[in-house]
């Protein structure tokens, strides 16, 4: 392929003293590169397993079972008059997704180490492309949740058509939170081990074993600096109905997601340089 | 910028840190390290740059041009800084000083494979890795037969590599690579992959790229590549460029800067010098046929093998030369059957004792000179030293060599150049 009208190059600059901002016209030119590191992403999730694609449905729904006996059961929790297998359930397709976003994306620039030293493209596309594999386990599992509300004879309203905002939320909290730790990662290995730590604890500062109506209101404004809050009541309110998450909870969380995405990509293309030199 | 320029790298400069800073050691960067480094460095009030980073300029001064249908060679030995500059120009890394202009399509192949799945087939690994090299899906899919063909795996296409031998994943991997088509190609020693035949293949592509008018910036250990395939070569040395201009003038001033290979060989010690109570070494050197000494010669003009010694004690005396190819093949051993000589007794004194390889004979690549004098009749071997002086054989592409207009690899230990009759029968 010889170019036609060779005397018309584009001309590419490196200059170390242009500090560049994160330049959409590149990260345009590879957008098919997104594709196809989120289809193999995809593709080899489930390869050589035996049950393949059912671990997407598998793993929310025991940890369903062993929510609804021990706290459902046996601790007697309240569920806001749903049945606690619904209720849990409903929380645990965004938190589920969110677990796996978040430790897909945290950890994807040390796990592509050899993209990093060997090959250009713009580094933001190797977190980008982490968001969508949890998409298709989501998907999947809410097969799960739509056999449960037959179970339980209930039926989906208008709500429904808000989720798509709930889950956006979702990847933003995911994206936002994964691309801070996946940078620092590179230089600082304790981030693997603080994330493991982190989703623990963040599991029960989030409504996914109980709701948000047992915590007291004066508790609320700090307790839903935790965006995954509001992604959880929203997804509750969207497929159970109810009450809308309350406003103010849901604004924070919404300014706090978009701080966390907004900083992180800052902190992520000052440090893009440097990743194959210190990965 | 100019049009005709496709790459033009001015005081181009990168840092590195060593030593004791944390970013060093990133594999075990831990975090407390940084937070108590801090904190001491509150306590004392010391900037701790200055206590704990040790910095060092991997590149410094980086100028050069070149121009579009330009191959260049980058050679240099290792930490010279080549793999730093590649990785600059390729985008991975970031400059700390100094600006580089590319004109055109650049494409780098630092490494074949790169993002290949095991779990994945082969049809698949294409597409991932195609667009990962920068090209766009379309592109791949059009380019997909042809890659495939190249590759001579056709049958396994549809297996995940991970069932591959080796041979057959370089050659995939390769053959991806192969099909890049930029307008500036920039590659590492990624021709050392595969099998000798597919090596050919693929060194065969690289030469269609430069014919095809593409710029090619190769980096490599392999002199015989370097010299056949770049007019031009840069050689680097501590991050800085000694030498811009021919590659045969490159070349041989990295070759002149090594350890290891040298034409000249010395002993001024008469204690440690090789020999016995009746001749002793004093020195073996390769000339070319002006008589100066140089580590890389052209095929074409004649080669001389010099050896210094004293004889102590008058003897029959019988000088002989052991050529080795770079493959450890002894490609001949000649002895000294000048007449003058020949079963003459040496008296006390020193001789210079000369053997001249004709130009067109050896092959070429590097050689390996032992020097030996011994007297056979009866046999004593006075001494042998193995490993006496080393140089390079370059065969360039004027055409008046035994390659002729045949631009790749050429096998055999000699390349003579043999005459030819030709009948036609009509």
């Amino acid at each position: 392929m010889n170019n036609n009208n060779s005397n018309q190059y584009i001309t590419l600059v490196i200059d170390a003293d242009n500090n560049k901002v994160l330049e959409f016209r590149t990260i345009w030119a590879y957008h098919d590169l997104i594709w196809f590191l989120s289809w193999s992403n995809v593709a080899v999730r489930y390869k050589q397993t035996i049950l393949g694609v059912l671990w997407a449905v598998i793993q929310p729904f025991l940890a369903m079972i062993v929510f609804s006996i021990f706290f459902g059961l046996l601790l007697g929790v309240g569920s806001d008059n749903i049945p606690y297998p619904l209720f849990s359930y409903a929380a645990l397709l965004p938190w589920q997704y969110f677990s796996s976003a978040l430790n897909g994306i945290s950890m994807s620039l040390v796990s592509n180490q050899a993209l990093l030293t060997k090959v250009f493209f713009p580094r933001i596309i190797i977190p980008v492309s982490s968001i969508l594999p949890p998409l298709i386990d989501l998907g999947i599992a809410s097969i799960m949740y739509f056999v449960l509300m037959l179970l339980y004879g209930r039926t989906f309203s208008w709500e429904i058509l808000l989720l798509p905002l709930f889950l956006l939320l979702a990847i933003m909290t995911a994206f936002g939170f994964g691309i801070w730790i996946a940078t620092l990662n590179v230089k600082y290995r304790d981030f693997r081990y603080i994330l493991q730590f982190l989703l623990q604890i963040w599991l029960f500062a989030s409504p996914v074993t109980y709701s948000t109506s047992i915590v007291p209101d004066s508790w609320l404004p700090i307790y839903s600096i935790n965006p995954m809050v509001s992604v959880i009541d929203g997804f509750r309110w969207a497929l159970l109905g109810g009450d809308f998450p309350a406003l103010i909870p849901l604004l924070i969380s919404t300014l706090i997601s978009t701080f966390m995405v907004l900083s992180g990509l800052y902190y992520f293309n000052r440090n893009e340089g440097l990743f194959a030199d210190i990965i | 910028m100019e049009n005709h320029l496709a790459v033009r790298v001015s005081k181009l400069g990168k840092q590195f840190q060593r030593g004791e800073h944390l970013s060093q050691r990133a594999n075990s960067g831990r975090l407390t390290e940084v937070l108590t480094s801090n904190v001491k460095s509150l306590l004392t009030r010391r900037r701790k740059d200055v206590q704990l980073v040790d910095k060092f300029w991997a590149l410094q001064d980086i100028n050069f041009e070149v121009q579009h249908g330009e191959i260049v060679g980058i050679i240099g030995r290792n930490g010279a800084g080549k793999s730093t500059l590649l990785k600059i120009l390729s985008r991975i890394t970031r400059p700390t000083s100094g600006k580089i202009e590319i004109n055109g399509r650049m494409g780098s192949l630092l490494e074949v494979g790169v993002g290949f799945h095991p779990d994945l087939t082969g049809r698949e690994n294409i597409y991932l890795n195609g667009v990962i090299m920068g090209m766009r899906r379309e592109e791949v899919g059009r380019k997909f037969d042809e890659i495939v063909e190249f590759s001579e795996i056709e049958k396994f296409i549809d297996t995940p590599v991970k069932r591959y031998s080796s041979g057959m994943y370089t050659r995939l991997a390769f053959s991806v690579a192969a099909h890049l088509d930029p307008d500036i190609l920039v590659v590492d020693e990624v021709l050392a992959v595969g099998d000798m035949s597919f090596q050919k293949k693929c060194l065969n592509k690289m030469e269609d790229v430069g014919t095809e008018g593409r710029t090619v910036l190769f980096v490599s250990h392999n002199m015989s590549a370097v010299t056949r395939l770049c007019p031009r070569s840069i050689l680097l040395d501590n991050g800085q460029i000694v030498t811009d201009g021919p590659s045969a003038q490159a070349v041989g001033q990295y070759l002149q800067s090594g350890l290891d290979t040298k034409a000249r060989r010395r002993w001024d010690n008469p204690s440690i010098a090789p020999g016995n109570d009746r001749v002793r070494l004093i020195e073996v050197r390769i000339c070319d046929e002006n008589r100066n000494v140089q580590d890389a010669l052209d095929i074409r003009h004649p080669i001389r093998i010099e050896m210094d010694y004293e004889v102590l004690k008058e003897t029959v005396l019988v000088p002989n030369y052991h050529v080795m190819n770079d493959n450890g093949i002894k490609v001949f051993v000649v002895h000294d059957l000048d007449p003058a000589w020949r079963g003459r007794v040496r008296s006390k004194g020193n001789y210079t004792s000369t053997s001249i390889i004709p130009g067109n004979f050896l092959s070429e690549g590097s050689h390996i000179v032992g020097a030996a004098i011994s007297t056979h009749d009866p046999l004593v071997v006075h001494f042998y030293e193995r490993d006496a002086v080393a140089f390079q054989v370059i065969d360039s592409l004027d055409g008046d060599s035994a390659r002729g207009d045949y631009a790749s690899h050429m096998d055999g230990i000699v390349r003579p150049l043999l005459e030819w009759e030709t009948e036609y029968h009509k």
